[in-house]
């Protein structure tokens, strides 16, 4: 399941997210959304660390970030 | 999976109109962020600038004044003093606060109004094109100096944080900025506490926000937050100014 979920239409394809990310997997993608920008996107999914710098940063809150459950409770 | 991340229930859906890459939208969702946390959404007043931040009003799921230009202290004063179990806040950029609003400030500053404000400080005219600010760095081009600010014509930046911690009133001052992650969660803790200062009781709060205007500076978003770190930085300091401890030692 993806752990990091974009908005698409509502980015705005500043980039900052790249900028940050540690795993380097952020990519801008190749079509347009109906603003007319390349939105921000990640493919390699069970790369990300679930540390929600991506999101962090974003200025249009276009990022949710999810991470596993662990099994045991601490 | 959990949820780590996700919008705070104070930050409405609209679509931002600000430009990509503009940190409006940044510390929009931190002031947003702070408010859920404290648990005061139905509490909470916000008072809108003029500015590229006029539609503030639309961006949160709070109740909103606009406030003509500068005199966002002032209006936040009159609802305070009105509705003193609220929390009152402006969102006030530097063209707003630091030029025409000056006198408001820093009178509402001095007066000790419970109120807080967060300050966004890029150093230039956003909404109006790009215009020379009294916080544009020396040497800095804009539209209205465009070989850059001369110091011996127009004089110098105005600090406003530290400049209005000199006053009695304010209980806790603070400049932030939000150039990376790590800054950027110290911004949203500063801009808690700002809250948490009024919710007690204790006076005026002010955080200063160092923010980017990629357009009018002409960089590109990412260019921008570097040029924040290595050019604003050193003339406007990060730190705490004031707090509530100091507040209770200067009473003791």
């Amino acid at each position: 399941m993806a752990k990091v979920i974009f908005d698409s239409e509502r980015c705005k394809g500043c980039e900052l997210c790249v900028s940050v990310c540690p795993r380097g997997i952020i990519r801008m993608s190749n079509t347009l959304n109906s603003q007319g920008y390349h939105s921000a996107e990640v493919v390699e999914q069970d790369k990300c660390i679930s540390c929600a710098f991506c999101a962090r940063i974003c200025p249009d809150t276009v990022i949710e970030v999810y991470r596993e459950t662990k099994g045991k409770v601490s | 999976m959990e949820q780590v991340f996700g919008r705070p229930k104070a930050l409405s859906e609209k679509r931002l109109h600000y430009c990509p890459g503009c940190t409006h939208g940044i510390i929009h969702r931190l002031v947003a962020e702070a408010i859920d946390d404290l648990g005061i959404q139905d509490k909470t007043i916000g008072v809108a600038p003029v500015g590229c931040a006029v539609l503030a009003y639309d961006y949160f799921n709070l109740d909103f004044q606009q406030a003509a230009h500068g005199r966002a202290p002032a209006v936040a004063t009159g609802i305070k003093r009105v509705l003193p179990d609220r929390f009152v806040f402006t969102y006030q950029g530097d063209g707003d606060l630091a030029s025409i609003g000056m006198a408001e400030i820093v009178h509402a500053a001095a007066r000790g109004e419970k109120i807080t404000v967060i300050f966004i400080n890029n150093a230039i005219y956003g909404m109006t094109g790009g215009q020379m600010a009294p916080t544009s760095l020396p040497g800095q081009k804009t539209t209205t100096s465009p070989y850059g600010r001369d110091i011996n014509t127009v004089g110098y930046p105005i600090r406003v944080a530290e400049m209005l911690t000199t006053l009695d009133g304010p209980a806790y001052i603070s400049r932030v900025s939000v150039h990376d992650p790590k800054h950027i969660n110290k911004a949203k803790e500063a801009i808690r506490k700002a809250f948490e200062v009024q919710i007690q009781g204790l006076g005026f709060s002010l955080v200063e926000v160092l923010s980017t205007c990629p357009t009018n500076w002409g960089l590109s978003p990412r260019e921008a937050l570097k040029w924040l770190e290595e050019n604003m930085i050193p003339y406007y300091p990060l730190g705490v100014f004031k707090s509530p401890e100091e507040v209770s030692k200067v009473g003791a």
